[in-house]
């Protein structure tokens, strides 16, 4: 998925993660992160930002992200949304059953 | 389809990450993602990525679940049912029915998604909701229009707007398409949801709304706020002398079976299986709430 523009999901609002992308040259993926429990979750909360991104195939670009205590499917349906805006994909490729 | 208690249909706005998680906590029978109304339709996306998520990720609590998604005619519905229907646990709610057509329409494309991600085909319940003139006066074909359907439902708000009044205390402008939902539900042998009560301050009157549409018949109400549930679940619990009077009805029903009747007496009155049905109701309810009834005694055909 190519990233076109900068894009925003998410909220500030408890148990979510305001998740802003934006494209960056190279193929690197870059985090900012912010959240209140960064010490004990920081890493986590990297990884499945990362690994969203990954199965997207989205490189290329900067995640700053804001965490309120968001579960790990909130990370990542904040983090597909926000670059899904940012490609300017409306359909998403959903898949098989995942259950 | 497996008979279920559906007494509380609690509305789960899909973009909200605190309450999607939290939904199946508050011991409703069902639990109702929405992706229509209570979404924006800037975050139309968002919703469906967040509910798709959660049903897949989420270790959720037992109970049903439905997600309401976007009428097939916006431009969101036919994506939130790729979305939600291929996570195999729930049960679709198609808003704004107006004909049977909107209902096979509803189930072409969730059999075809069905069969895209190799779940059978069928496997997916449906309930529809009505909401307008047209839809109340269409309800009978519409419960009728494909055994998908586990329920209609009816959706006030906008059904009042339609008619050119609004909603009253005592809710006579809804006594028709209560009536009319109710008989085409019960016609087609599927359940029947009462609309939602939105003034989630005022519990007298939605207790006596509570109270009016389980006379009526419905099997339960659509709710807005956890703090609905257990007052429907205790208007609908019956009380101990009804419990008693349903097992002996039960237990007398079961004597008539053996002795290869299908009347019996009780107490001097008959007993025959309308009243046996009304038992059987009481069991089930009561057995929802861990009060006297059970799975055992509401077995009995």
């Amino acid at each position: 998925m190519k990233l076109q523009k900068m894009a925003v999901a998410g909220t500030l609002e408890s148990s979510d993660i305001m998740v802003t992308i934006e494209p960056v040259p190279g193929d690197g993926i870059e985090i900012q992160l912010t959240s209140p429990v960064e010490k004990q979750f920081g890493e986590r909360i990297r990884q499945v930002i990362t690994a969203t991104l990954e199965q997207m195939e989205v490189t290329g670009v900067c995640v700053t992200a804001v965490d309120k205590g968001a579960l790990d499917c909130t990370i990542r349906a904040r983090v597909r949304t926000a670059a899904c805006r940012g490609a300017g994909q409306v359909q998403y490729p959903w898949g098989g059953r995942r259950v | 389809m497996k008979e279920r208690l559906r007494r509380t249909m609690l509305y789960v706005p899909g973009n909200n990450p605190g309450m999607v998680k939290d939904a199946g906590i508050y011991g409703a029978d069902s639990m109702m993602f929405d992706l229509e109304d209570s979404v924006s339709l800037e975050e139309k996306d968002a919703a469906r990525f967040l509910v798709y998520e959660a049903l897949t990720s989420l270790d959720l609590p037992d109970g049903e679940y439905l997600v309401r998604v976007n009428s097939l005619d916006s431009a969101y519905g036919r994506e939130d049912l790729e979305a939600v229907v291929r996570t195999g646990r729930v049960a679709i709610r198609l808003p704004k029915t107006e004909c049977a057509q909107d209902v096979l329409a509803c189930e072409a494309e969730i059999a075809r998604i069905e069969r895209d991600c190799g779940i059978a085909v069928g496997t997916t319940p449906m309930m529809a909701a009505v909401e307008s003139a047209a839809g109340v006066l269409n309800a009978r074909e519409i419960a009728a229009a494909t055994p998908r359907l586990m329920g209609i439902a009816l959706g006030a708000e906008d059904y009042v707007a339609d008619l050119k009044t609004s909603r009253s205390p005592d809710g006579i402008e809804l006594q028709f398409a209560r009536s009319m939902v109710l008989l085409a539900a019960r016609a087609a042998g599927i359940d029947a949801i009462d609309t939602i009560y939105s003034d989630i301050h005022n519990e007298e009157g939605f207790r006596q709304e509570v109270r009016l549409i389980k006379q009526l018949g419905f099997d339960g109400k659509s709710i807005i706020n956890p703090r609905q549930v257990n007052v429907v679940h205790e208007i609908y619990t019956p009380t101990e002398q009804e419990v008693l009077q349903a097992r002996a009805v039960m237990e007398a029903m079961e004597e008539a079976r053996r002795r290869g009747s299908g009347v019996a007496s009780l107490h001097g009155k008959m007993v025959d299986r309308p009243v046996a049905l009304r038992a059987r109701r009481t069991l089930m309810l009561a057995g929802a709430t861990g009060y006297g009834g059970g799975e055992d005694e509401v077995q009995w055909n």
